[in-house]
C-alpha cells in the first residue's frame, strides 16, 4: 500500500546557517529530482526549497526505507553529515503529510503568516517535478488540491489582508487618505534604511516627484539621484512642506524639526490639502500635536508598529478559519486516496455495471415481446455477462505486477468508468 | 395604493438589510442585491407617484403623506444615479435606511383630504418642487458622506484603523464625492428658489413675502453658499466640510419639516398641518 510522506526542515526547526547548507538552487533541484527518481523506494517525488524551508514530498510503498534514502540523499548531495541536520528534520506521514503541504501552501506555516510568495514557490516546485516526470497520479492530485485549498483560504479568510510590514502599513494608510498615491509629491527628510524602503514602495505605487532634504547636502544629492528626484537644502525643507503630500522623516535631530505652530501657517498656504507624515525617526522629528490640526495625519514608528501588531493578530484569527478549511480538504483527499485501493474500485465498477444492467432489463422486459417464462433466463444472462466482463480487469487490478504502480491503473479505471463524478 | 406603499417599504428595508450584510461580510453579491432592491423599490415608487399624477392631473405634493413620499422617491432616485456614477458602495448603509425611514413615515401619515386646487398644475411650481426635492436629496447624500468621512477620519487620526478602515473608501474620495453632492444640491436649490420666486410673483404678485419657509430656505441657501465659498477661497475641506455638510442638512430638515410644524406660512398646507 503506498503512502504519502514528507520529510523536511523549516525556519522553526533549523537555524538559517543550516538551511543555507541544505538548500537546493533551481538547477540543483532538477538534478536532485532525477537522482531521487532512481531511488527504488520512491515512487513519486517533489522537492521544495525556499529560503525558509527544504522539503521532500514522496509517495512510497516503503516508508522507512524512503525516508532513510531521502535523508542520505540530502546528506550526500549537499555534503553535510546526516548527524548535523537530523535533529532538525520532521517527518509527516499520510493525513499529516497532506495537512502539512496544505498548511505550507496556504502560508499557515510561514514565518510571516499569510505571505503570498510560498504558493508560487510550490507551483514552481511542482512544475519542475512534472518536467522531470517525478510526479504521478497521487502527487498530481495532491498538488492540484493544494493549489485549490490555498486559493480558497486566501479568498475566504482574511489571512492575506492588511499590511504586516512598516512600509506597507504606511502605504496602506496613504491609500486611505489620498485614494490613489499616483502623482502625490513626496519629501524625504534625512535618510535611513527604513525611510528609503518606504520611498521605494511609494515609487512602486507611482508617486509623483520626490524631493530629498538632508543636513549633508551631498547625501541628499546622492539619494535624490537614486530615486530620480531633486535635492534640497535642509534649511529649505520647510518651504517644500507647502507643496508636498507625503513627508517621510528620519533625521538624527534631537528636537522636532517641524512644530505645530510652524505647520499651522503652512496649512493655510497649501489651502488645507491633506498632508501625511511618516515619522520614522527616534527621537521623533515631527511634533505629534500636528496630528490634531485639520487634514494632517502624523504616524510615528510606534503607531505603525501598533497597526502591524493588530494586523498580525487579525491574521492569526483568520488562520483558525484556514485550519478548518484544511481539515475538510484533508478528509476529502483521504477519501480519494483510499478509493485508489483495489477492492472498493472493483466493487464500484461492479455496482455501476449492475445498475446499467438493471435499467436495461427493465426496459426490455416491460415491452412484453418476451414471454414471462423467458425473463429469468435473460436476467441470468445479464449477470453472467457482468461477471465475464469484470473477470479480466479484476485480475489485472489485483495483480501486483503493474509496472507503473497500482495506483496509476486504479486511477485510470476510476476515470474510465467515471466512478468519482 | 396602501399595498403598494407596503411593498415599497419592504423593498427598501430589505435593501438596507442587504447593505448592512455587505458592510459586515464584504461579499459583492450583497452589495448588488442591495442596489437591485432599491432599484425595484424605486420603480414601484415611481409607479405609485405616477399613478396619482395621472389620475389627479396634479403633482402629488399636496399633503404631508405625498410630500414625504416624493422626498423619499427623490433620495432613492438620486442615490441610484449617484451609485452608478461613483461606486461608493458603502453609502448604501446610510441611504437605504434613510429612504426606508421616510417611507415608514409615509405609511404612518394618513392621506388627508385634498381640496382641488389649480396650483399644482403650474409649470413654475412643478419645476420649483422638483428642483428643490432633488436638491434636498443631494444634500442628504452629502450629509451621509460627511458622516462616513468623520468615521474614517477618526479611525485614521486615532491611529486605530479597526472595523471601518478597510470597509470605508479613502478620505479623498469621500471628500470629493461629498463636494460633488453639495454642488449639485446647491445648483438645484438655487434653481428651485428662482422658480419659486417667479411662481410667487405670478400668484401673489411679489417675489418675496417673508414667509417662514422662504426665510429658512434663504438661510439654508446662504449656509451652503458660505460653505462653497470657503472651500473655493481658503480650502475648507476634509473634516470641516464634512461637519458643515451635516449641519447644513439639519438646517435643511428644519426648513423642510420643522417650519411647517412650528411656524406658520403659505407652505403650511402642503404638509397638511
Amino acid at each position: 500500500m503506498s503512502e504519502i510522506v514528507v520529510i523536511g526542515l523549516n525556519h522553526k526547526t533549523a537555524p538559517v546557517e543550516l538551511r543555507e547548507c541544505i538548500a537546493f538552487s533551481e538547477d540543483e533541484t532538477a538534478i536532485a529530482l532525477e537522482a531521487l527518481k532512481k531511488e527504488p523506494n520512491i515512487r513519486e517525488v517533489l522537492l521544495l526549497s525556499t529560503c525558509n524551508r527544504v522539503e521532500v514530498l514522496m509517495v512510497t510503498d516503503e516508508q522507512a526505507a524512503a525516508v532513510a534514502s531521502a535523508k542520505q540523499f540530502i546528506a550526500r548531495f549537499n555534503q553535510v553529515p546526516t548527524a548535523k541536520f537530523e535533529a532538525s528534520l520532521y517527518v509527516h506521514r499520510g493525513d499529516d503529510a497532506v495537512r502539512h503541504i496544505f498548511r505550507v501552501a496556504a502560508s499557515l506555516d510561514s514565518m510571516i503568516l499569510g505571505e503570498p510568495q510560498i504558493l508560487g514557490q510550490i507551483k514552481e516546485a511542482y512544475r519542475k517535478a512534472t518536467l522531470e516526470k517525478t510526479s504521478g497520479v497521487v502527487l498530481n492530485r495532491l498538488l492540484h488540491r493544494t493549489f485549490f485549498v490555498a486559493k480558497r483560504i486566501r479568498t475566504e479568510t482574511g489571512i492575506g489582508d492588511h499590511a504586516v510590514s512598516i512600509s506597507y502599513a504606511a502605504i496602506e494608510l496613504g491609500r486611505k487618505i489620498f485614494g490613489s498615491l499616483e502623482n502625490r509629491q513626496v519629501l524625504l527628510v534625512g535618510a535611513g534604511e527604513m525611510a528609503e524602503l518606504a520611498v521605494e514602495h511609494l515609487i512602486r505605487n507611482r508617486v509623483g516627484d520626490i524631493a530629498v532634504a538632508n543636513r549633508t547636502f551631498e547625501r541628499a544629492v546622492e539619494l535624490a539621484d537614486r530615486f530620480g528626484g531633486g535635492a534640497i537644502k535642509f534649511e529649505e525643507f520647510i518651504h517644500a512642506v507647502a507643496d508636498v503630500d507625503i513627508i517621510i522623516s528620519s533625521t538624527g535631530s534631537s528636537d522636532f524639526i517641524l512644530t505645530r505652530d510652524q505647520l499651522k501657517g503652512l496649512m493655510r498656504k497649501r489651502r488645507n490639502r491633506p498632508l501625511f507624515f511618516i515619522d520614522i525617526a527616534v527621537p521623533r522629528d515631527i511634533d505629534p500635536e500636528i496630528n490634531r490640526l485639520a487634514n494632517t495625519y502624523v504616524y510615528d514608528i510606534d503607531d505603525l508598529k501598533g497597526i502591524i501588531e493588530e494586523n498580525i493578530e487579525d491574521r492569526q484569527r483568520e488562520a483558525v478559519k484556514g485550519e478548518r478549511i484544511i481539515d475538510e480538504a484533508v478528509i476529502k483527499f483521504r477519501q480519494w486516496f483510499e478509493s485508489l485501493e483495489v477492492i472498493p474500485t472493483i466493487k464500484a465498477i461492479r455496482s455501476k455495471l449492475e445498475a446499467i444492467a438493471e435499467t436495461e432489463l427493465k426496459k426490455t422486459l416491460q415491452s412484453e415481446s418476451l414471454p414471462p417464462a423467458a425473463h429469468d433466463t435473460v436476467r441470468r444472462m445479464a449477470q453472467a455477462m457482468i461477471n465475464k466482463i469484470l473477470h479480466d480487469p479484476t485480475d489485472v487490478l489485483k495483480s501486483d505486477g503493474c509496472q507503473k504502480g497500482q495506483s496509476a491503473y486504479l486511477d485510470v479505471a476510476r476515470k474510465l468508468f467515471r466512478l468519482d463524478d | 395604493m396602501e399595498l403598494l406603499i407596503i411593498i415599497i417599504v419592504i423593498l427598501y428595508m430589505t435593501s438596507a438589510a442587504g447593505y448592512f450584510a455587505f458592510l459586515f461580510f464584504q461579499k459583492e453579491f450583497l452589495n448588488r442585491s442591495g442596489f437591485l432592491l432599491i432599484l425595484a423599490g424605486f420603480i414601484c415608487h415611481t409607479i405609485s407617484i405616477g399613478s396619482i399624477y395621472i389620475s389627479s392631473g396634479q403633482f402629488p405634493v399636496r399633503n404631508l403623506h405625498e410630500t414625504l413620499s416624493v422626498a423619499g422617491w427623490a433620495i432613492a432616485g438620486f442615490f441610484l444615479v449617484f451609485q452608478s456614477r461613483f461606486k461608493l458602495k458603502v453609502l448604501g448603509i446610510y441611504a437605504a435606511p434613510l429612504i426606508s425611514l421616510v417611507m415608514v413615515a409615509v405609511s404612518a401619515v394618513p392621506q388627508t383630504p385634498i381640496e382641488p386646487q389649480g396650483i399644482f398644475k403650474s409649470f413654475w411650481l412643478i419645476s420649483h418642487v422638483a428642483a428643490v426635492f432633488i436638491g434636498n436629496a443631494a444634500f442628504a447624500m452629502a450629509c451621509g458622506i460627511g458622516i462616513l468621512y468623520l468615521i474614517q477620519e477618526h479611525g485614521i487620526k486615532a491611529k486605530n484603523p479597526g472595523f471601518f478602515f478597510k470597509r470605508l473608501p479613502s478620505l479623498e474620495l469621500l471628500d470629493a464625492t461629498g463636494y460633488t453632492c453639495i454642488i449639485v444640491g446647491f445648483t438645484l436649490l438655487t434653481f428651485g428658489l428662482i422658480t419659486g420666486f417667479v411662481y410667487a410673483k405670478a400668484v401673489w404678485g411679489r417675489f418675496w413675502s417673508w414667509d417662514p419657509k422662504e426665510v429658512w430656505s434663504g438661510i439654508t441657501w446662504l449656509f451652503y453658499a458660505a460653505l462653497l465659498h470657503e472651500r473655493l477661497t481658503v480650502g475648507w475641506r476634509g473634516r470641516r466640510a464634512a461637519v458643515m455638510a451635516i449641519i447644513g442638512f439639519t438646517i435643511l430638515l428644519f426648513t423642510f419639516l420643522g417650519v411647517n410644524f412650528f411656524l406658520k406660512g403659505h407652505h403650511g398646507g402642503f404638509t397638511g398641518v
